[in-house]
């Protein structure tokens, strides 16, 4: 049977996007004329939901050959896309290296003198060997991600097998390379905010957050295509079942995984510790940090629970969006405090400095999306696994 | 009594026994058997489109697309799994609530008696135990019967074959559709490889108790239970202080602050004889005399870079907290307490080592004795660090020589 695309992407997609992207464009550049500093950090908070997109999407690639599912065949193509913007993410850096010195503490030669525990971690946090990092991640992404697209794209012209075992060894090598990539990218970008402090478990925290961000994309695009008659009418509940269940499920994983972190600190109650979680608890930082929890976690886990809500296309779509948003909340809460403090605040601040970012997200995504479609199959349409994943059934 | 239980268990192996399996001549149902998946879920199909309600499944393992095909309505196992386990938090929150915040108040780490995230822990485990005892329970008892004990499946060639590897569908005579023939000639014509005819059991037909409720199996059941507990309950309380359980726990030798009979005044530890010296410790017999006598005292210790860096290390230790690290009692404590003096005024600086040695073994004015906390000979170490603080923080041109 030939598979092809009922229908392409429609040219809209992309005007979409490329108006959002201008508009959050221009309101970026107006944060940044207006306060540079905040900006940064606002910068920030985009870069790292980007790579959480990014690199959540090219796990659930990994994911499906390292565990050889059937199930998520079909759509292994939109999490493809979601990854294409891996090569971009070296020119989305450069804001954040140039501002370097309003982000990171660390960078002032002036406060590493005097201070023995910024001293003593010089020979990690110094800038070449930061520079140095950054380079080793993006290139080990980008050679990941172009082995897994080259494969994948070329076994749609004749099928072969000896692609997706190709995928699976690179997968099998990629798993525990996109761990400790990802850790340390969260260390590096976030967790050195406040290099006084350290937690041993943040870069599992932030995996389970990019884990929940690339399954709530997926759903979101997939409910999306469906409700538009581009998938093939053979993917149904069972299907969508399964991906609510699982952005369910990782999104149980983080909460279970913030709650260690917290409740170790909070036990421990040493004040190296526990001051970045005063920080978060000063003024109506509160407020967001306890509506964080029940935005993020009760809620959510409460309204996934049922299955009528999982295979429920409306309710998922409504269910992926609201957790992006929670995804964007928790770096929004793990990265501003230390800008707020700084600027001697005691509460968050949002207003229409943040908004563009936002923008800048969706478009940017919108338009590589539909760039890669026009290249590629929806599905993979030559796949071997393809017909028994068309067929899933719980 | 022995008797009597000894009776029930034997009832079992009689020929008379109430329970006992045997087939009925009625029918129970129409079994069918299939060899692979496919077949079976398109039985399954047919079966519930020709309109029959009253039918079951079973297969080796599970397979996919079943629900669809039996349309099975979703079931309502997840609810009793809710119910139970939201019961489970709140049995572990009101538990916890109870003990640590009501009933035993301990201070730990210094957070309040009852507090939510310590609770976190305990509240998600019981959750679990509650919610994975509900769903295998309710499984059991909704689905399964149990404990009805003469499923009539039981040892017939259908069961036997669907739990080794082919797949089964048989329709009850219960069905309102239900004709036998009209049945047979539907599973022949599905493809089925045996198609077999089920019969009741006469257990069913009589309609007696299953034998868990039977009173004498309670009374057994009673009766272990408490049994068990008296036994646990003597073992815990007795048995093992007896003699060769205690493996010599107990002995007869008298431990630190333990009560004794061998002396009069029923204390076990013994005052030292007047006048005993403890090793390494030697009194201070200048306590209480006057500063006149004590500045005689003079300090036995060696100046060297041994004794300075000893005295140093105690200094910043136990005085530099109040007198400052450079004794100009400037520390942090200032303003806290009544000031801590300068160890750099003209009165201290015209003391004699002993004079200092003195204040530092008995206390003077908020000043408690150092004796217990510092040895005597790092006492004098300290002496010494003093005054080469003094001399470095009264430098003259002439000490650079």
């Amino acid at each position: 049977m030939e598979l092809q695309n009922k229908k392409e992407i429609s040219g809209k997609v992309s005007k979409i996007g490329f108006i959002l992207l201008i508009i959050g464009a221009v309101l970026v550049g107006a944060s940044f004329m207006a306060n540079k500093e905040r900006a940064f950090f606002d910068y920030l908070i985009m870069y790292m939901f980007i790579i959480s997109i990014a690199l959540g999407s090219l796990g659930l690639v990994a994911l499906e050959y390292l565990v050889g599912a059937n199930w998520s065949t079909p759509f292994r193509r939109i999490s493809e896309f979601l990854s294409s913007i891996i090569p971009l993410l070296i020119l989305l850096v450069i804001p954040i290296i140039l501002g370097m010195h309003d982000l990171y503490h660390w960078t002032h030669k002036e406060a590493v003198e005097t201070d023995a525990i910024l001293k003593g971690k010089e020979p990690y946090l110094n800038t070449q060997f930061f520079y140095i990092r950054l380079g080793i991640y993006f290139v080990v992404w980008f050679l990941f991600f172009i082995g897994f697209i080259k494969n994948s794209t070329n076994q749609d012209k004749d099928g072969n097998v000896i692609y997706t075992k190709r995928n699976t060894t690179l997968s099998t090598i990629f798993a525990p390379v996109f761990m400790i990539t990802l850790t340390f990218c969260a260390i590096d970008l976030m967790m050195s905010l406040e290099p006084h402090w350290y937690s041993t478990i943040y870069g599992v925290y932030y995996f389970a957050g990019t884990i929940v961000a690339g399954f709530a994309s997926l759903t979101l695009i997939s409910v999306l295509l469906k409700q538009n008659g581009y998938l093939d009418p053979r993917i149904g509940n069972d299907h969508f079942y399964s991906m609510g269940t699982m952005m369910f499920g990782f999104n149980i994983f983080w909460a279970y995984i913030a709650f260690s972190q917290l409740v170790l600190q909070w036990y421990a109650d040493i004040p190296e510790e526990t001051f970045w979680y005063m920080m978060r608890w000063e003024g109506s930082w509160k407020y967001v940090s306890i509506g964080l929890l029940f935005f993020h976690f009760v809620l959510p886990f409460l309204i996934l629970l049922p299955r009528s809500v999982k295979t429920n296309l409306n309710r998922l779509k409504v269910m992926s969006i609201w957790l992006l948003v929670a995804h964007y909340l928790d770096l929004y809460w793990l990265i501003m405090p230390t800008y707020t403090h700084k600027a001697g605040l005691h509460g968050p601040v949002f207003g229409w400095n943040e908004l563009g970012f936002p923008l800048v997200i969706i478009g940017l995504f919108m338009i590589i999306f539909r760039r890669r479609s026009m290249k590629n199959n929806l599905m993979p349409v030559k796949d071997p696994k393809l017909e028994a994943g068309l067929n899933f059934h719980l | 009594m022995i008797k009597k239980i000894v009776n029930i268990f034997k009832k079992v192996n009689e020929d008379q026994n109430p329970w006992k399996d045997e087939k009925s001549d009625k029918v129970y149902a129409v079994a069918a058997l299939f060899n692979t998946p496919d077949e079976i879920i398109h039985a399954a199909e047919k079966v519930s489109n020709s309109g029959y309600n009253d039918f079951d499944v079973n297969t080796p393992y599970p397979v996919h697309g079943m629900d669809d095909a039996m349309k099975l309505k979703p079931t309502r196992l997840g609810w009793f799994s809710f119910a139970l386990g939201l019961t489970g938090t709140l049995t572990a929150l009101g538990m916890i609530f109870y003990m640590n915040g009501i009933d035993y108040n301990n201070i730990i780490g210094g957070k309040p008696f009852f507090n939510f995230p310590s609770s976190v822990p305990v509240t998600f485990a019981l959750t679990i135990l509650f919610t994975g005892l509900t769903t295998v329970g309710v499984l059991i008892a909704l689905f399964s019967k149990l404990p009805w004990l003469n499923n009539p499946l039981l040892d017939s060639e259908y069961s036997k074959a669907t739990s080794q590897d082919k797949f089964g569908i048989y329709i009850k005579s219960t069905d309102s559709k239900f004709n036998q023939s009209e049945i047979e000639t539907m599973f022949s014509s599905l493809g089925s490889s045996a198609v077999s005819l089920i019969y009741d059991s006469k257990v069913n037909e009589k309609k007696i108790k299953t034998p868990i409720f039977e009173t004498g199996f309670i009374k057994i059941l009673i009766g272990v239970g408490v049994g068990t507990a008296v036994i646990t309950y003597f073992t815990l309380n007795w048995v093992i202080f007896q003699m060769p359980f205690d493996w010599m726990v107990i002995q007869p030798k008298v431990l630190p602050q333990e009560k004794s009979k061998i002396f009069a005044d029923g204390f076990g530890m013994r005052e030292p004889v007047p006048g005993t010296v403890a090793r390494g410790f030697m009194p201070y017999e200048y306590k209480g005399m006057p500063d006149s006598l004590v500045k005689l005292l003079a300090n036995p210790l060696p100046v060297n870079e041994k004794t300075l860096l000893t005295g140093q290390k105690r200094y910043d230790t136990y005085c530099s907290p109040c007198h400052g690290n450079y004794g100009k009692g400037d520390s942090r404590l200032r303003g806290q307490f009544p000031n801590p003096p300068t160890l750099m005024s003209e009165k201290v600086l015209n003391w004699t080592d002993g004079n200092i040695y003195h204040i530092i073994t008995n206390g003077q004015n908020v000043m408690a004795s150092y004796a217990k906390q510092i040895s005597r000979d790092d006492r004098w170490a300290i002496v010494h660090y003093i005054r080469a603080l003094q001399r470095s923080q009264n430098a003259k041109d002439s000490d650079l020589n």
